[in-house]
Parts: structure tokens; C-alpha cells; sequence
């Protein structure tokens, strides 16, 4: 198994391919990313969210 | 016979507390052989004789397409075991997969698009393959639209798996439509039956890809479910444990 270009223009330029390759793939692991990492952050915004009820449901017990 | 596992199976709180230990092994393995396979096939794949370098472009656009097919069958059968069985924890499922599955037949339908441009010199087509498979993004649209429409959960949850059952005759459509209708898109290259048409030293990493991307969709698939669980058990006394643990740790890991 050997690396299939000369040297780093060779492999960005591709015969002319690279910017079809390239965009396809960084739309690709860009999405991946969003999917991966959107969940989590809805996760975090959602313990935060109830954190603060559970705050407010004590300070009203509490009063 | 001890159906104990089927009724555990269809607990929200027995999912997410099992998930929490698998999902740190899931996402190593599952993004370690998405940049292995990703490096392989840019770089290290020779490259294709008619095709050239766009012929790189396969690497993520297959696998994308069958694990969004995958996903299309996985909202449709949790939609069925949710109205059939009335459990809880299958139609979060299935809420969870129209997102998903909307992402990637977006991925599907742009790098297909963009590999036509080199290869057939057109953006799009109205070929049979490229039509029936824009119909499976409408219908994980649908699958989202419905879910928003009603105000009443169980409503939503029926409306959405209906509509899941109803779309899954168009999967068979996309399958076979490369040999139905011979236009423009070509044969599938993998074959279950007979001889594949692909030389070893392009198939391995593209082995690497598929692997990757179903260990990525089981990933996505558990985290956006258990978001989901999270939202609809708000009220019980697990999740509110939870928030609580949660905060003592001040996030520093003290659930993932």
C-alpha cells in the first residue's frame, strides 16, 4: 500500500478532481460532526434547563 | 418462554443507564475507522481507471446510502413495535431517526451530485435511482413535520410510524432501481450474490467505511435517543436524580 500522489499540491489538486473530492468530503465530515456533537449539546442545554427548575421548585418550597 | 428481556428492552431508563458505558467505546471505534478509512480511500486507494480521483467520492457516498436505507427500516420497524406493543422507548427511537436519516440523504444526494458533475458532466438527473431516493429525504422530512404538527405526543408518535410503514415500500424501489430502470446511476458495486465488481486493493477500504459508518449511525442513533428519553421522562425521579448528580459533579464528567 503506497501513499498515491507526489507531494501535497499533487494530492489537494487531483487531476482536477480536488475540488470535487475535497468539498464532497468535507461536507460529508461535517455532518458527521453536526450529528455527533448536536445531541450532546442538547443534553447539556437540557441539565442546565432543569437545574434551574429544580432550583426555582426548592427556593418556592422553601418560601 | 421469559419475555423479562423484551419488557426491560422497552425501558427508557434501562436503555440510557446501559448506553452510557457502551457509547465511549462507540464513539473511539466508530470515528477511528470513519478518519482511517477516510485517509485510506482519499490517499492510499489506487486510483480508478474510467473515473480517476472522483471515483473517490464512493468512499463516503455508499456507505452513507445504505446506512440511511438502514435507518428508513429502523424508524419504520421501532413505529410498528411502538403501535403494536404501546412501549415507550421505540417511538423515541423512531423520533430519533428522522433527523438522522434526513442528515444523510442530504450527504447521499450533494456527494452524488457532486461526483455527477465530473463523471456524468451533470449536476442532477431525473434518473430513476436519483428520484426514488430524493422521495426517502421528502419522507424523513415528513417524518419530522408530523412529529412537529400535533400537540399531543401519542397523536405525533401514531401519525409519524404510520407514515414510517406507509414509505418503507419506497426502500425496495431505490434498491432495485439501478436493474429496473438501467438509465443513468450505476449497478450496485457490492454485490450479497455473485461476484463483486471491485479490485481488493479498493474494496478493503471501502470495507473499513461500512464498518465505520454503521458503528457511527449505532453512535448518533443512542445519543439522539437518549436526548429524547431525556426530554419525555423529564418528570420521573431517575432524570431528576440525574440533573442532580449532575450538578454536585459541576459537569466534570460526571455523566457522559
Amino acid at each position: 500500500m503506497k501513499f498515491q500522489f507526489d507531494s501535497l499540491a499533487d494530492f489537494m489538486h487531483m487531476d482536477g478532481h480536488g475540488v470535487f473530492v475535497w468539498t464532497a468530503y468535507g461536507l460529508v465530515y461535517g455532518i458527521l460532526i453536526y450529528l455527533t456533537v448536536s445531541p450532546l449539546i442538547q443534553k447539556k442545554n437540557f441539565l442546565k434547563q432543569q437545574k434551574k427548575w429544580q432550583q426555582i421548585q426548592k427556593d418556592s418550597s422553601n418560601l | 418462554m421469559n419475555w423479562q428481556w423484551f419488557h426491560r428492552l422497552g425501558s427508557p431508563r434501562w436503555f440510557y443507564e446501559k448506553t452510557t458505558v457502551w457509547l465511549p467505546w462507540l464513539m473511539l471505534s466508530a470515528w477511528g475507522l470513519l478518519l482511517i478509512g477516510g485517509i485510506w480511500g482519499l490517499g492510499f486507494a489506487p486510483e480508478d481507471v474510467k473515473q480517476r480521483n472522483s471515483f473517490r467520492i464512493l468512499y463516503i457516498h455508499a456507505p452513507v446510502a445504505y446506512i440511511s436505507m438502514s435507518c428508513y427500516y429502523i424508524m419504520a420497524i421501532s413505529g410498528a413495535v411502538g403501535l403494536i406493543w404501546k412501549m415507550k422507548l421505540p417511538f423515541m427511537v423512531m423520533k430519533a431517526c428522522a433527523p438522522i436519516g434526513l442528515g444523510l440523504t442530504i450527504v447521499v444526494l450533494a456527494t452524488g451530485s457532486i461526483w455527477g458533475k465530473p463523471t456524468w458532466g451533470t449536476w442532477w438527473e431525473w434518473d430513476a435511482r436519483l428520484t426514488s431516493y430524493l422521495i426517502l429525504s421528502f419522507l424523513y422530512l415528513g417524518a419530522i413535520a408530523l412529529q412537529q404538527a400535533f400537540q399531543n405526543r401519542d397523536t405525533a408518535d401514531k401519525a409519524s410510524a404510520i407514515l414510517a410503514l406507509v414509505g418503507t415500500v419506497n426502500i425496495p424501489i431505490i434498491y432495485k432501481s439501478v436493474d429496473w430502470w438501467y438509465t443513468l446511476h450505476q449497478p450496485a458495486t457490492l454485490k450479497i450474490v455473485g461476484k463483486s465488481t471491485i479490485d481488493p486493493s479498493m474494496l478493503y477500504p471501502l470495507f473499513v467505511m461500512i464498518i465505520g459508518f454503521y458503528l457511527f449511525f449505532t453512535l448518533v442513533l443512542i445519543l439522539h435517543t437518549r436526548t429524547e428519553i431525556l426530554r419525555r421522562e423529564s418528570r420521573t425521579q431517575w432524570v431528576k436524580e440525574l440533573v442532580l448528580a449532575n450538578n454536585s459533579g459541576k459537569g466534570e464528567g460526571a455523566s457522559s
